[in-house]
């Protein structure tokens, strides 16, 4: 056999991915699923938290910072592994899927508050002055006047670091949760053939090319900011 | 409360962890090293292709590169550890790290040297040019050592990240910190091997953390 065939054989063999293709798509959805759900969640959080931070409570930041110190220099895999088999035996049973959103909400969280709280804090203190002098209130000046400025300055590292945190949803394969990594290494060692794990990747470069794409653009566009 | 300290904070099986701990923190060490060092002269290389003037050879390296940067690396690792062995291709698990991290830190490393080297104005090309320099030392005495300095934080970051990203390589057993911890886990079903090498991760990457938040915010700010 050519050396081309033998590769159109072992990576692209049409009858394997035509078997194992609804699995893969499936594993699709619930990969979008949770990707969706966590980056959701964890922006929400992550500029709650640089919210609170900024009212300067000292005790509150003090749990803050070290939450998201934590979760920054915790590999993932670590924290899911924690939950997953941790958890259960004090009587806190959570689904895969659950342990993926959860952990990867509160990573994506903590990176989100350090930018907005950058962000936040980069904007020049005339702002808040003025703002505060013409009759606005702290939280009114936050809302209206202050995050607006911030968010456009972070969107791009934040862009950055929601496709980061998103391409761990892979990590769920090694807690059982059915998304496209898993369900293409279960098809992979049933058909003894690598076609599926090769269509798997192309599922991820479909979900995340445009998402790159996306983020380049967005750098490109906001980058007045950057001198 | 007992539970949870039985079951997260057990000293007894700590204390009994340690040994395969301390072999597999030495593991990481050693892996960490040979992968930063791969993806920051991997990265150097494809900035320096992808910021070259000639398009045959920039766009299919911009190419390659976003293909890396969306594909999760956990898929890249089973890919090379799992994948190409039906092509022939069969790889030790240290080896298939490597090269799914050279792959994958060279794509990102790449980008933040890109950002550097762009950050430097062509005024310094063509200054350094003028006074006899050629193309090459241009590169490495005027342009890429200030490119760095500019993207310093960035880098360190990125650093970070694929220290952290070593704990995937436990997925295919490569014996590493994560692999060890959750290796006795599995035989004593307690979480407690799993806080200890998450502290250990803690105790390395905790003051980098800090150094970086100052950092970005004295930059920011």
């Amino acid at each position: 056999m050519a050396a081309w065939e033998r590769f159109i054989d072992t990576f692209f063999k049409w009858e394997v991915i035509a078997e194992y293709l609804p699995e893969i798509a499936k594993g699709f959805l619930i990969t979008c699923e949770i990707a969706v759900l966590v980056v959701l969640c964890g922006l929400v959080l992550g500029l709650a938290l640089a919210v609170l931070r900024s009212y300067r409570v000292r005790p509150i930041n003090v749990v803050i910072v070290v939450f998201v110190d934590t979760h920054r220099a915790l590999p993932p895999l670590v924290l899911i592994l924690l939950f997953y088999f941790g958890l259960p035996n004090v009587g806190i049973s959570l689904s895969g899927f659950a342990v993926l959103w959860v952990v990867l909400t509160l990573v994506l969280a903590s990176f989100a508050e350090e930018i907005f709280w950058a962000g936040i804090l980069s904007v020049d203190k005339g702002q808040w002055q003025a703002a505060r002098s013409t009759g606005l209130g702290f939280t009114q000046t936050m809302f209206y006047v202050v995050l607006p400025q911030a968010v456009r300055m972070m969107i791009p590292p934040l862009t950055n670091r929601t496709i980061a945190i998103t391409k761990n949803t892979a990590l769920g394969s090694v807690i059982g949760v059915g998304e496209i990594l898993n369900e293409a290494t279960t098809a992979q060692s049933f058909s003894g053939n690598a076609s599926p794990l090769m269509v798997g990747a192309i599922a991820y470069l479909i979900l995340f090319l445009p998402v790159v794409y996306l983020g380049r653009w967005i750098e490109t566009r906001f980058a007045w900011k950057k001198a | 409360m007992e539970a949870i300290a039985e079951q997260f904070f057990n000293l007894e099986i700590m204390v009994l962890a340690w040994p395969t701990i301390w072999r597999g923190l030495l593991l990481t060490l050693l892996l960490c090293s040979v992968v930063i060092v791969l993806g920051l002269s991997g990265g150097l290389m494809v900035a320096l292709l992808c910021t070259s003037r000639n398009p045959l050879v920039r766009i299919p390296v911009i190419i390659v590169v976003d293909i890396f940067r969306a594909i999760p690396p956990l898929v890249l690792l089973i890919f090379v550890y799992s994948g190409l062995p039906f092509a022939g291709i069969q790889l030790s698990p240290f080896t298939a790290v490597c090269v799914a991290f050279f792959l994958n830190n060279s794509a990102y490393y790449g980008e933040i040297y890109r950002a550097g080297i762009e950050s430097i104005g062509t005024g310094q090309t063509e200054a350094a040019r003028s006074t006899g320099l050629s193309k090459l030392q241009t590169m490495t005495y005027v342009i890429i050592p200030q490119a760095v300095r500019n993207v310093l934080p960035d880098l360190l970051s990125n650093t970070i990240e694929v220290v952290k990203l070593t704990s995937i390589a436990s997925v295919v057993a490569f014996q590493e910190l994560l692999y060890s911890a959750e290796m006795i886990r599995s035989i004593t079903y307690n979480a407690s091997p799993i806080v200890m090498a998450g502290a250990i991760y803690l105790a390395m990457l905790w003051p980098v953390v800090r150094l970086l938040s100052r950092l970005e915010h004295r930059i920011d700010g």
